[in-house]
């Protein structure tokens, strides 16, 4: 379908903005008068969001073990060690694994819990009350825009792919979104970005030369966002491991050169659920250096559980916002603790 | 710096030197904090739990109960294990008596496999080969732009017929670039085949098929380092859904400890081949089992550290410097001589990178820079030279006059003060004979001292790094400057850490 482009007038925000037919071209020639009223939009961009069905969060089953240990009717203190075994093979580490046993073990006492399903349930509310979180929201509620979302991570965890995904799902609810190729540095990554640009009908904006610097790729696409009125701005930036000052560094720059623009609304960090106690260190190392407000865990869709991002929000504070389930463009679900949590008890 | 397992195993064991002997409840709570510590490496538990109960068996035994240190000797046993896991049947990639040699990549989403395949190829190139890539990841966006542009960079040919992105047949491109191959008289051909799950049987089948078709010499499954405790799984799902012949670690030269090398070897009796450690194409090189041992222990590449030290060091400046270790008259200024010798050495970096805990250092020392030394001698030249001998009068006025003489911050100076005094103490305990030891050692050199003292930097434990990356840069030359060499002879050990000359 054609864009739609919202014509902007000077309003309040209870006007509601109509709609006006675009031309085939995205982007859009901002006449003067516009760019001079830029508005904010009207508070709801609900409006414009499309009622996506969430893809259903594969189950997870931890349900062999689990099944086993609550075979025996008899609460049995000495079955929930295998729990933390359990635990720790989901990656979620030798402390999480014992912390949230000893948690089931004293609720069961208090509970008087004894059966399977009753250990199960305490199991599933536990993980629910350390995981849930007021602020696992993806930030689409702000009144300034564009939007400005940036996506970082260590090599191979699926930034890309991500961003591919989040566009289309935008996109498909009407959203004006602009793609950053800021990754300037792996052969082929603004070919790869590109393509899901195109599979998201988003606006791409690449590096003029090769190698550019990727801040200043960064810069362009929140510049094209901000003048073309788009809704969301998503910049992809290159894998880069934590333990590498320059990259890192790199980085920062890439995040203040935005900021010297615009507000960041989220900065993602993408982490693979196969990943072990090193996620950890990465979050950590990414907070510092670009204030992370979110995790994308991807790949849930093998075997792996993802179980560090239990100690990343209870360490760091931030909410897993976004899973990945698959290659796909529409591979992808809101995080929410309690589906988590059964499909890992399951 | 010598790892939490090292400490922890100290405390576990501080009892011992009146009592000793070890008892079986002394070595289960040694095996516990092995368990524990090769946990938080990623170490897949069921490994560690088949692991420790062999290790448990040659605790139990003389070699420990005789021991001078019990506890330096569980974790040398348990390097040893480690390395004979890693390494036991390390072997070179196999050749085929027919050219072309046929290797296969296989692995999960990300890997590194594409990266992978342009070092490969140059490697092979630079040993005179002629390689020749072939294509067949024709499911992820611009898999073969990339594997072109990486060919390119390499030098190397790249067979690509399909454009990838959902387009072609991976297993007819296989075939037919095997064919190819032949055809124009590539000696090897490097088959990059697209990242896939254990767990997906449709994927599975497909690799199956194209190891059906190109008859491959080598099937390397390539892994991230930074892989969990799903490494079992997914090795087996390899294993058995494609048959591997070999493997790649990926990524190390982050600061993964990388308990998956352990997990994958244990679950598939392969060899690990080589080892990928950063993004460019001559970052590959053999995978050393000693050294991935070390690694996933904390515990650093201490021989080798020795080995080159002794080269450069002065022998005569280490006895002086071993005097003032047991006289306990360790200062600032002799912190500082160090830095300065450490200099001269030239590869400061290199030197660095042989530091335990070096996985985790290793790309900050790519950029370390040697400026941090200048500063932190401008420091300790702000100081007189009573303050220099004596760290502790240093009050908060003298430390701001420092800070403002040298044109540094009072929190450079307190961190400095900080690193100076953690190195102070680690060779005050060494000066007077105690632990931590320096594990996996030759036994003629664990226990006793010579004349000579070596000097452990217990430094800090990982969690407590500084997230300034330049602060961190400084933590570590102070961790180096607190590790001093012996200039004892080494009975040539280095060599057993398959270091070659």
């Amino acid at each position: 379908m054609a864009g739609f482009q919202f014509w902007k007038k000077k309003a309040s925000q209870d006007e509601v903005a109509a709609p006006v037919e675009s031309t085939a071209e995205q982007v859009v020639e901002s006449p003067v008068e516009l760019e001079a009223e830029v508005v904010s939009k009207p508070a709801e961009p609900a409006a414009k969001k499309v009622a996506v069905e969430a893809v259903e969060l594969p189950k997870r089953s931890l349900a062999k073990g689990v099944r086993s240990l609550f075979a025996r009717i008899k609460f049995n203190p000495e079955n929930l060690d295998e729990l933390e075994d359990i635990l720790i093979q989901g990656d979620f580490g030798v402390d999480a694994s014992l912390e949230i046993v000893t948690e089931v073990k004293q609720r069961a006492k208090m509970a008087g819990a004894q059966t399977e399903q009753e250990l199960k349930d305490i199991l599933v509310a536990v993980l629910v009350d350390k995981l849930e979180r007021s602020d696992k929201d993806l930030k689409l509620d702000g009144k300034k825009f564009p939007y400005v979302f940036l996506v970082v991570g260590v090599n191979g965890v699926g930034k890309t792919t991500t961003i591919g995904k989040l566009a289309k799902w935008l996109t498909d609810g009407e959203w004006n979104v602009v793609i950053g190729a800021a990754d300037t540095f792996r052969a082929a990554a603004v070919d790869q970005i590109a393509t899901w640009a195109e599979r998201a009908s988003a606006v791409l904006v690449r590096p003029k030369t090769e190698g550019q610097d990727p801040a200043s790729v960064a810069f362009e696409a929140v510049e094209l966002g901000v003048k073309t009125d788009a809704d969301i701005v998503i910049i992809d930036t290159a894998g880069r491991l934590q333990n590498k000052t320059d990259l890192m560094d790199e980085l920062g720059k890439i995040r203040r050169v935005i900021e010297k623009q615009t507000e960041i609304t989220e900065v993602l960090l993408v982490l693979d659920a196969t990943t072990g106690q090193n996620g950890l260190a990465q979050a950590k190392a990414f907070a510092e250096i670009a204030n992370v407000t979110g995790v994308v865990l991807t790949k849930l869709d093998g075997t792996a559980r993802g179980g560090i991002v239990f100690a990343i929000q209870q360490q760091l504070g931030i909410p897993v916002k976004l899973v990945g389930v698959g290659e796909g463009i529409n591979d992808f679900a809101f995080f929410d603790a309690t589906e988590f949590s059964r499909g890992l008890v399951a | 710096m010598f790892g939490n397992l090292s400490d922890r195993l100290v405390e576990t064991f501080k009892n011992l030197r009146t009592k000793g002997k070890l008892s079986p409840a002394d070595i289960d709570a040694t095996l516990r904090e092995i368990r524990r510590a090769l946990l938080e490496a990623d170490v897949a538990l069921d490994v560690v739990k088949a692991f420790t109960t062999s290790v448990r068996d040659r605790a139990l035994g003389d070699e420990v109960s005789k021991a001078l240190n019990p506890a330096q000797q569980v974790v040398q046993i348990v390097n040893e294990e480690l390395v004979v896991i890693l390494g036991g049947e390390q072997r070179k990639l196999s050749f085929s008596k027919q050219p072309p040699t046929v290797i296969m990549l296989a692995g999960l989403q990300g890997a590194g496999k594409t990266t992978l395949a342009g070092k490969l190829a140059k490697w092979l190139k630079d040993q005179g080969e002629t390689p020749l890539l072939v294509a067949a990841d024709l499911q992820r966006p611009n898999a073969v732009n990339q594997l072109q542009v990486v060919g390119e960079r390499a030098g190397v040919s790249v067979f690509a017929p399909e454009p990838g992105n959902g387009k072609g047949d991976p297993v007819k491109v296989s075939k037919e670039g095997i064919k190819h191959a032949k055809q124009k008289l590539f000696s090897v051909v490097i088959v990059d085949t697209a990242g896939r799950l254990g767990i997906d049987e449709e994927m599975m089948t497909q690799a199956r098929n194209i190891r059906k078709a190109v008859d491959p010499d080598e099937v390397l499954f390539v892994v991230d380092a930074m892989l969990g405790q799903d490494a079992v799984n997914v090795a087996k799902a390899f294993e058995d859904g494609v048959g591997i012949t070999g493997v790649v670690l990926t990524k190390l030269d982050g600061d993964a400890r990388g308990g998956a090398a352990l997990s994958v070897a244990s679950v598939t009796g392969r060899p690990i081949l080589f080892s990928s450690t950063g993004e460019g194409l001559d970052a590959f090189e053999p995978f050393y089992p000693d050294r991935m041992a070390s690694r996933i222990l904390d515990l650093g590449d201490v021989l080798t550290l020795i080995e080159q030290t002794q080269k450069a060091f002065d022998e005569e400046e280490s006895l002086k410097l071993a005097q003032k270790l047991a006289n306990e008259t360790f200062t600032l200024e002799d912190f500082m001589d160090q830095m300065q010798q450490l200099r001269k050495m030239g590869s400061l970096k290199s030197m660095l990178a042989m530091m335990p805990g070096a996985g985790q250092m290793r790309q900050q020392l790519e950029n370390f820079d040697e400026r941090e030394i200048d500063r932190t001698e401008a420091i300790i030249r702000s100081m007189t030279p009573m303050e220099r001998r004596q760290p502790k009068v240093l009050n908060g006025s003298r430390r701001l006059r420092i800070a403002r003489g040298s044109g540094m911050t009072v929190t450079d100076v307190n961190s400095l003060v900080n690193r100076f005094e953690q190195a102070a103490k680690m060779m005050k305990t060494v000066a007077k004979g105690g632990v931590p030891q320096m594990p996996g050692m030759p036994t003629g050199m664990g226990g006793g001292f010579g004349g000579v003292k070596k000097a452990k930097n217990k430094g800090k434990k990982p969690s407590s790094k500084s997230g300034n990356p330049a602060k961190r840069a400084a933590d570590e030359v102070a961790k180096v400057t607190g590790q001093l060499p012996s200039s004892q002879s080494n009975n040539g050990a280095g060599s057993a850490f398959g270091l070659g000359d």
